[in-house]
């Protein structure tokens, strides 16, 4: 039971088609938003509430709640932020409706601002996707021309939509961070609470949401959030750009809805795992942060927040990155542990040195010249970063290691094992 | 974390064209009254691009006068982001390769050795001729068309060694190839053809 091309938002995900105005009003976008305006900010956030959407950017905070936060009467402006620093590795979505289909995103952010009572929406791209950032000018422009945003545009609600971009920083996806970058300081996340809804972008509240949170906003609105509530599971609702990266026949980018069974997806739309589905050593199934599942969990496993999280993973992004058999798995984490060592904005001791240490520890057992004992010693730092930091990059980094203790512990202690033998041979 | 410092051999000053200098004040005007600090990624992002591909000093000094900073913020910003170069690049391409789990999976490390073997052994060298250098970056968002590496704004998709070798060809012919997928991908659609959205799997009318 596949999701059918009717409930597909992104109806131009590859690029076949015209980007442009015209393409993308031929697809339905900006049809009648002024309709969905004159139904006031409070219908479109208990829409957006009863919709079930919950934020695609990888914690899953339900988004209309999030926008319900929003204060209505305030002296200070307010301010909505898109998040496009698309940085997780394994996650590659917010890139295609921003290059594919920019005015979704461009109308969903109207449609959010209105609801949120602001005027002014930033979207943060990353840096490194300048063609990204190109295409999305080009069709803001072509919005402002139409007068569909702007001063006096014609849904009567003054909007602005400026495109800002960052200069290779992961932590920048952390929305404070991101506050801070667009502030034009360095991506240190900031203590909360203050939360941005009362102290966000230059002082003022402010709501940060994923490109595709928004994207798809235009679409529940217009069909209804019965129609989205009916898709995938209970309170994981809707259809979802589900990322397949690593050992598949075919890598792609696919909409489907919530709670697909990860083998139906990978079968179905990436040729399945390189070599079949008995060739699967592990998948990571939403983004580098978080912990992998091994083949023997992976038989039945249904991709949404909830059925994840019951088995200590998550959805993140919805990134499944997939390694067969032939992968070193010790050696797959060390390198996500780098990235981690790598972006770490130094901020807080406990990740700024356990990122380093986890990832030097982790090259030792990737060659086996550690002792067993060692493993427990990881886990017990894991945990001393877990939590222990102002934003989640410390969590972040922590997971994906107790994943791979968790799930893999038997494969450090044989490497262990070899090189100690082969010591003892050299030595004899 | 990585340590990065300002290069030792710096030009003596740097000015804005005056078609960077007019976009510069237009892109200052989109953030609030006195919150013009926010355009200084944007603006360095500019002179780095002005400059050949690094950012100099000289460069985070205008900025900073621009946007009424003073110099320190602008070389925390310059040292935090590592997409600014602090030292110059190669004059035909600098080649990101992409080396996180996603890529690394689909075999990036052959990519990082044929930048070793046609650039230079470590990362940020210059190659002989001065027309070439590389590094290896983080997670570059095109996962589901890995391994790649983006040079300038273009990224190159779906490589095998054989295929970089052909794309810096390319570059060092001066008539670098066309953009994204390598193997004839259309975006991130599985190789093949679509598995869904078949009747938008065409030009629209």
């Amino acid at each position: 039971m596949a999701l059918s091309d009717k409930d597909r938002i992104f109806k131009n995900l590859y690029g076949f088609q015209d980007w442009k105005l015209a393409g993308a009003r031929a697809r339905g976008a900006w049809d009648n938003t002024k309709a969905l305006i004159d139904k006031g900010h409070d219908w479109i956030i208990s829409e957006i509430k009863s919709s079930g959407l919950r934020g695609r950017g990888g914690a899953g905070f339900p988004t209309g709640l999030k926008w319900s936060f929003m204060p209505k009467n305030d002296a200070r402006p307010s301010y909505l932020v898109i998040n496009a620093d698309e940085s997780e590795p394994g996650s590659c979505k917010d890139r295609e409706i921003m290059r594919h289909d920019p005015h979704l995103l461009i109308e969903g952010a109207l449609l959010a601002s209105f609801a949120m009572r602001a005027h002014t929406c930033y979207t943060y791209v990353r840096g490194e996707f300048m063609r990204e950032r190109e295409r999305l000018e080009a069709a803001v422009q072509e919005a402002y021309d139409a007068r569909l945003v702007g001063k006096n545009n014609i849904h009567g609600w003054d909007f602005d939509f400026i495109v800002h971009h960052g200069a290779g920083a992961y932590i920048c996806g952390e929305e404070t961070a991101l506050l801070e970058s667009l502030e034009g300081k360095k991506g240190l996340p900031r203590l909360k609470p203050p939360f941005p809804a009362n102290v966000g972008l230059y002082g003022a509240p402010t709501t940060v949401n994923n490109v595709e949170s928004i994207a798809v906003t235009g679409d529940i609105l217009r069909r209804g959030a019965t129609w989205f509530s009916a898709l995938g599971k209970p309170n994981n609702t809707g259809t979802k750009l589900f990322q397949i990266s690593g050992h598949v026949e075919r890598p792609c980018v696919v909409e489907e809805e919530m709670g697909i069974p990860l083998r139906e997806l990978l079968e179905r739309h990436a040729g399945g795992v390189r070599g079949g589905w008995r060739n699967l050593l592990a998948v990571i199934p939403g983004g580098s942060s978080m912990p992998l599942l091994p083949a023997s969990m992976c038989e039945t496993l249904a991709l949404d927040f909830d059925s994840l999280a019951k088995l200590k993973s998550g959805m993140g992004t919805a990134a499944v990155i997939v390694m067969d058999k032939s992968t070193d798995v010790i050696a797959a984490i060390r390198r996500i542990a780098y990235f981690y060592k790598h972006e770490s904005c130094g901020q807080c001791t406990p990740c700024r040195e356990g990122c380093g240490w986890m990832w030097r520890v982790l090259q030792r057992m990737e060659r086996g010249e550690a002792e067993k004992r060692e493993i427990d010693l990881l886990w017990d730092v894991t945990t001393r970063v877990e939590g222990h930091t102002i934003c989640a990059l410390g969590d972040a980094a922590a997971w994906p290691v107790q994943g791979l203790i968790r799930h893999f512990r038997s494969e450090i202690e044989a490497r262990i094992d070899r090189r100690q033998a082969a010591q003892k041979q050299a030595a004899e | 974390m990585s340590v990065r410092r300002l290069d030792a051999h710096q030009p003596a000053s740097f000015a804005f064209s005056a078609e960077n200098d007019a976009w510069a004040k237009a892109t200052i005007a989109n953030y609030p009254p006195g919150k013009q600090a926010s355009a200084v990624i944007p603006l360095l992002w500019r002179a780095q691009e002005q400059h050949g591909g690094w950012l100099p000093e000289p460069a985070m000094r205008v900025v900073a006068d621009m946007l009424g900073m003073a110099y320190i913020r602008v070389y925390e910003i310059a040292t935090f982001y590592t997409m600014f170069q602090l030292s110059p690049v190669g004059k035909k391409a600098h080649v990101w390769v992409c080396g996180t789990t996603p890529c690394m999976l689909r075999g990036a490390e052959a990519l990082v050795a044929v930048c070793k073997r046609r650039i230079s052994e470590e990362p940020h060298g210059l190659s002989r001729d001065g027309d070439f250098s590389w590094e290896e970056v983080e997670c570059l968002g095109v996962c589901a068309n890995a391994p790649l590496v983006q040079i300038g704004r273009d990224t190159y998709e779906d490589l095998t060694p054989e295929l970089l070798e052909q794309v810096l060809d390319g570059f060092a012919a001066g008539n670098p190839p066309k953009p994204g997928s390598q193997i004839g991908r259309q975006a991130s659609c599985p190789a093949g053809g679509p598995t869904t959205l078949a009747q938008f799997a065409k030009p629209g009318k």
